[in-house]
């Protein structure tokens, strides 16, 4: 199970987008979905925490503040590995673009920024598949912390990373944990390949650079004839 | 003495939980493995009272109860559509559930904890699975290491007799997701035969210490306590190890 460091070999494309909330990743993700739509592309978006299985047991765990770091690591994972079974390989194994708001590595940035051993969650995680590209969003905690203050009235237990006791005071305490996710994705962005994007810049600026990334790296796909001959014989293959 | 519990130093089965202190665990942590069908509970139930009847305190924990998940994974296994890769998230979900905020508290105060099952179970089902057993022996990384583990260990055919007779047989426990187009007698006769083999590895590997299940509740409760007593460094005398509803039934000591 190491997939996650290996290419795969679904005919479909992932495309991941991943950063601290208020990176603004969900605008630049959305943008990018019209646009490969507007082309004529068959494309499926999928975001964490929207799988069934565990959507009830997160939410009233996370009402009664009772999770610890594992167990909130370990939830997390269960809810990402049924939603890459079910919202993920399906759309790609049928040659679809699949976009995806965060991926594994937001769980190796907040867990680890937790408390957990960063190996840990790793490998917890080696069933997950390699996207094709991963965007990261990097944004300085101040400007996230803005820009999610001028959305809305209240920043979120988890999200300021309260559980961790790092500071009695939300404000601070978003600034410190979300300061330690920042440094966990610096981390990993070598060990990942993470394609690393000044989120200060405009909105159309980011997008512009998000598209010609994108552009580059569809170069070798095919959603017609070519990839479906391929699934088949590979299909037929693994039976062997 | 009897009744005393000296601490132990622990530790993790693998990558551990780094934010836990585990220099203050004082109490000590024995699990009672064995297949479904062996008589654990009936077990745990007379080896906590005589833990009691000895001064120790004890707590009971086991695989799959904690307040967290209980309920999702009764709901999963309803409308059985996990994976092997989720079916092993959730029960490690509860299990650290329980870990972290039933027995390591109750080590921290220094009680003795009984465990009905414990990771070995987990991995015992994940091998007769398929399920990557690297994979798995990470994700319980988190787990602490046992002082002691006792595997009551029984015949397939013991096994069998009691987990009908007890009512209980279901899909899960009749191993049918392992055996498509079995009826359920044959598909659990072939999935306990498996989950024994593995089972008996286990054992090896970990240094289980062996009791045999084959036999009466009585016979089989001595050998528990004498398993314990040794391991708690309690002179094992017949006051020590008979002080209550045994003494009268139970064969002499030195015979049995």
């Amino acid at each position: 199970m190491q997939q996650l460091t290996n290419p795969h070999e679904y005919p479909g494309k992932l495309i991941v987008v991943e950063g601290i909330d208020g990176s603004g990743k969900s605008t630049q993700a959305f943008l990018l979905q019209q646009w490969l739509q507007s082309k004529g592309l068959r494309v499926f978006f999928t975001e964490w925490n929207s799988s069934l299985l565990v959507k009830s047991t997160t939410k009233q765990a996370k009402k009664k503040n009772r999770l610890t770091p594992t167990t909130f690591s370990l939830l997390h994972c269960t809810d990402f590995a049924d939603r890459l079974m079910y919202r993920v390989i399906p759309p790609l194994k049928a040659g679809m673009i699949v976009i995806a708001d965060r991926y594994a590595f937001t769980a190796f940035a907040r867990d680890s920024a937790r408390g957990v051993e960063p190996q840990w969650v790793r490998q917890l995680y080696s069933f997950a598949i390699k996207p094709d590209i991963a965007f990261y969003f990097r944004v300085p905690v101040d400007i996230s912390l803005a820009r999610i203050s001028s959305a809305r009235a209240q920043l979120k237990y988890y999200e300021a990373g309260m559980d961790t006791g790092l500071s009695k005071d939300i404000n601070e305490c978003f600034r410190l944990f979300q300061g330690e996710v920042i440094r966990q994705y610096d981390l990993m962005t070598p060990e990942f390949g993470l394609q690393v994007m000044d989120a200060t810049e405009t909105i159309d600026v980011q997008q512009k650079r998000v598209r010609a990334i994108a552009q580059e790296m569809l170069a070798d796909y095919h959603p017609d004839g070519n990839n479906r001959k391929q699934t088949r014989a590979r299909e037929g293959g693994s039976h062997v | 003495m009897s009744g005393e519990v000296t601490s132990t130093k622990k530790r993790f089965l693998g990558l551990g939980l780094p934010y836990v202190d585990q220099e203050h665990l004082l109490g000590r942590l024995i699990v009672i493995e064995g297949s479904d069908g062996v008589g654990r509970s009936t077990q745990i139930r007379m080896l906590r009272n005589w833990l009691e009847v000895q001064g120790a305190g004890v707590v009971e924990t086991g695989w799959t109860r904690s307040q967290l998940m209980s309920h999702t994974i009764d709901l999963a296994k309803e409308g059985h559509k996990m994976n092997n890769v989720t079916f092993n998230l959730l029960y490690a979900t509860d299990f650290a559930d329980r870990l972290e905020h039933e027995l390591i508290p109750a080590l921290r105060a220094g009680f003795i904890v009984l465990a009905d099952r414990y990771v070995y179970t987990a991995f015992a089902r994940a091998r007769v699975r398929d399920t990557a057993t690297k994979w798995l022996q990470n994700l319980y990384g988190f787990a602490l290491q046992p002082d002691l583990v006792l595997y009551l260990k029984a015949r397939v055919d013991t096994i069998v007799n009691r987990i009908l007779a007890s009512g209980e047989l279901d899909y899960w426990e009749a191993g049918m997701d392992q055996n498509p187009g079995f009826d359920p007698y044959d598909s659990l006769m072939r999935y306990q035969r498996k989950l024994l083999r593995e089972f008996g590895k286990l054992a090896k590997e970990n240094n289980f210490h062996l009791i045999n299940a084959n036999r009466n509740i009585k016979s089989i409760q001595l050998d528990l306590r004498r398993a314990i007593a040794t391991h708690l460094g309690w002179t094992l005398t017949d006051d020590v190890l008979l002080p209550n509803e045994m003494a009268g039934g139970a064969p002499a000591l030195a015979t049995a």
